[in-house]
């Protein structure tokens, strides 16, 4: 079984990416699939809770403001690393959607970007698959902290500076 | 100015970790060029002509003295003992070693340097005035909100990929001395009707390939509200820059495209989701950022000191350096003295490692420990008493930085051309030099007065060929070099672009072709016109005749 960094951890991936295909070839074990499927055929989908919907850099995540309280995985497309469409749309699905569900960063997925791409409020990373995911898990760990309000730190560095001082005067007293 | 607190140091001392990392696993064969070009690039690494060049940041054109030493250091001891200051407020180092990067960087982030967001598709070191602090006409000091954007911009994890570069410039006065208007974002410093301070935004101005003047997205913004309104600016753009095309993805084509009515609607849309969020900047951080620029101990002058002005009415050379070179403080008894890195027979912006070290001992002898880098490529000294104006032109002239042509035709804006980038279509440098030769009469340029010449080597525009009065670009005619000559740009808060006068020029012509336009000038102006003035009356037409008439 593939394997996928999730929260934090590497593990199998029990997921199947459809890239492209149609209802009735869709496999009856977990599946995500492309959002212009799940629109056509969204109300016989959602029986299924096993239905994940994977976005392209050029889509809207409001194609799924009526689903994010019942989709329990939403993919985001990146075909090239230096496309960096995704991260806003990461950053909307889970600030502006409220999306509570896996948020999974699939495509040209690699080591040096997993840290930033987990600020936006990536929790899962299918690694590229020639690349090893428990050698790019080290890249969460990259950096340790943010000067931004980021969807990982909801509150930029600025509103916490004087309180992490403050700790660290007490500790070294 | 501002110092790193642990938080500050951890993140560079991390970013370097990192890409040592990077470096080794590319060099091992971990990483494909492709996969290692963004990383290196946004840690100011470009791999040249000839060799790696390596783009320091010099953050809003603020320098301590240790720092220069430390440039200085780095130029001796991993480049040929010079570096270049850019026209961003960097430096450039033009042949370190890639194995070595690593190490340099380490060595900046000793004394609160790095080199960041440099280069690459991202958002690159905040400029703003080189006069901040101590310019009399400023409605805020820019240098507080500089840091805070600097800290905003470094690592942004949603906007390191965008569609392209992304510049960002600052003005605290109404006089804009931070060319604004050809950032891909202006803040500046205004006041509404109340006498509250707040920014007036301006996007989607650039030089490059296609230059445009900025737009105002938002007449006044609650200085609160800066980072969160950034924030909605660059979340539009990120996601519907054009990325197809490089020469598109810029966003001043997606704010023409849009027009600006409905990119300004997609953007205040979603300010109005994060407003007033996490991201408004509390009046404590403000403060407490403020607190690093706080004015240094100035002594109590009354008025303008006696022996500056016998010396002004005794000693010509050093009058005419004093009307060129210095601008008034706001300080009594006090001046900012311009370092012109424009000498004849040296590239526009260079200086060499023992210049630096020169310069850092002038700096604590003369200006509290500090100079600025300007993006005119020159240095200053905003701190230093009119008594010691005697003393320090004659260190300034030993050192060769005390040319006395600021604001001059001979004080070129030049990128490094042709002789040493790899995107130039022709050579500056020496066009430069050629130019500064023919004018080498002092009294004849101050008689011309003000008049900016620009020089860049291909379309990219680093020279800034675009905004000067007169602009000269480098262009590839089958395979050899050619000069395209434009006028009537100009840069600050009448920014205007320059209007190509005709067919380009050969190298060799290029000294009599500035000399036409300038008799030009100085054959119809008005009594105190300058140059730009006369052309914005008289039009481009009678400088394209003559320059044209003579030449078959």
């Amino acid at each position: 079984m593939p394997k996928l960094i999730k929260d934090r951890a590497v593990v199998d991936d029990a997921w199947t990416l459809v890239r492209e295909g149609s209802i009735d070839e869709l496999p009856v074990t977990p599946v995500i699939i492309p959002l212009g499927l799940w629109q056509q055929h969204r109300d016989a989908l959602h029986e299924r809770r096993d239905v994940g919907v994977w976005l392209a850099p050029s889509d809207d995540p409001d194609a799924l403001a009526g689903d994010v309280s019942s989709l329990s995985l939403i993919a985001v497309d990146f075909p090239q690393f230096t496309d960096g469409r995704g991260y806003s749309t990461a950053r909307l699905l889970r600030e502006k959607y409220a999306f509570a569900g896996e948020l999974r960063a699939i495509g040209d997925i690699l080591r040096d970007q997993l840290y930033y791409l987990q600020e936006c409020g990536f929790n899962a990373f299918a690694v590229r698959s020639d690349r090893d995911a428990a050698q790019a898990l080290r890249g969460l760990d990259d950096f340790s902290d943010n000067y931004q309000a980021t969807v990982a730190r909801p509150l930029p560095l600025f509103r916490r500076r004087p309180e992490a001082d403050r700790d660290v005067a007490t500790q070294s007293s | 100015m501002y110092r790193y607190d642990r938080h500050d140091q951890r993140f560079i001392d991390e970013r370097v970790a990192q890409f040592r990392d990077q470096t080794r696993r590319f060099l091992a064969g971990e990483l494909t060029e492709d996969e290692f070009r963004p990383l290196r690039l946004q840690n100011g690494l470009y791999i040249q002509k000839y060799a790696p060049m390596l783009r320091i940041a010099i953050p809003y054109g603020l320098l301590s003295s240790a720092q220069l030493r430390t440039l200085a250091h780095i130029g001796r001891k991993y480049d040929r003992g010079y570096g270049h200051f850019t026209t961003r407020q960097n430096i450039q180092f033009n042949w370190p070693r890639l194995e070595d990067v690593p190490d340099i960087l380490a060595e900046l982030a000793r004394v609160q340097m790095h080199a960041i967001q440099t280069s690459g598709n991202c958002v690159r070191n905040i400029t703003t005035d080189h006069f901040a602090g101590v310019a009399g006409d400023e409605i805020v000091d820019p240098r507080p909100y500089c840091e805070l954007l600097r800290q905003w911009s470094t690592f942004h994890p949603e906007f390191a990929y965008l569609p392209r570069k992304f510049k960002i410039a600052v003005s605290g006065s109404p006089v804009d001395r931070a060319a604004t208007l050809v950032h891909d974002i202006g803040v500046h410093a205004v006041r509404d009707q109340d006498g509250e301070a707040g920014f007036r935004v301006l996007v989607g101005g650039g030089l490059g390939r296609t230059p445009i003047i900025g737009h105002v997205i938002r007449e006044f913004l609650p200085r609160a509200e800066i980072l969160n309104y950034l924030d909605a600016i660059m979340r539009v753009y990120n996601r519907f820059g054009r990325r197809d095309n490089k020469f598109k993805a810029r966003i001043k084509i997606l704010v023409k495209d849009m027009s600006i009515d409905v990119f300004r609607d997609h953007v205040e849309a979603d300010w109005e989701r994060i407003r007033g969020g996490p991201g408004a900047v509390p009046d404590e951080e403000v403060a407490r950022l403020a607190s690093f620029f706080d004015a240094p101990p100035y002594e109590r002058f009354d008025g303008e000191d006696a022996s500056f002005r016998a010396a002004l009415a005794d000693n010509r050379a050093f009058s005419n350096w004093v009307k060129r070179n210095v601008f008034p403080h706001k300080v009594p008894g006090y001046a900012v003295v311009t370092l012109s890195l424009k000498k004849t027979g040296v590239p526009p912006g260079d200086a060499t490692s023992d210049q630096m070290d020169a310069v850092a001992d002038l700096a604590d002898a003369y200006s509290f420990g500090e100079l600025r880098v300007s993006h005119e490529q020159n240095l200053i000294f905003t701190d230093v008493k009119q008594a010691a104006l005697l003393a320090l032109w004659g260190e300034l002239k030993a050192l060769g930085f005390a040319t006395p042509n600021i604001g001059l035709l001979t004080d070129i804006i030049c990128c490094p051309g042709g002789d040493f980038c790899s995107l130039a279509n022709a050579k500056s440098i020496p066009i430069a030099e050629s130019i500064q030769r023919r004018f080498d009469d002092l009294d004849y340029l101050y008689d011309l007065g003000e008049i900016d010449l620009n020089i860049s080597g291909c379309m990219n525009a680093c020279g800034h060929h675009h905004v000067g009065n007169i602009g000269v670009l480098g262009v590839d005619k089958n395979g050899s070099e050619w000069y395209q000559v434009s006028i009537g740009g100009d840069q600050g808060e009448h920014a205007s672009l320059g209007k190509v006068i005709g067919r380009s020029f050969a190298a060799v012509d290029m000294p009599d072709v500035i000399e036409r336009l300038v008799d030009v000038y100085v054959e119809r102006r008005h009594e105190d016109e300058r140059f730009i003035d006369a052309v914005r009356r008289l039009g481009v037409e009678p400088f394209r005749e003559r320059v044209y008439a003579e030449a078959h």
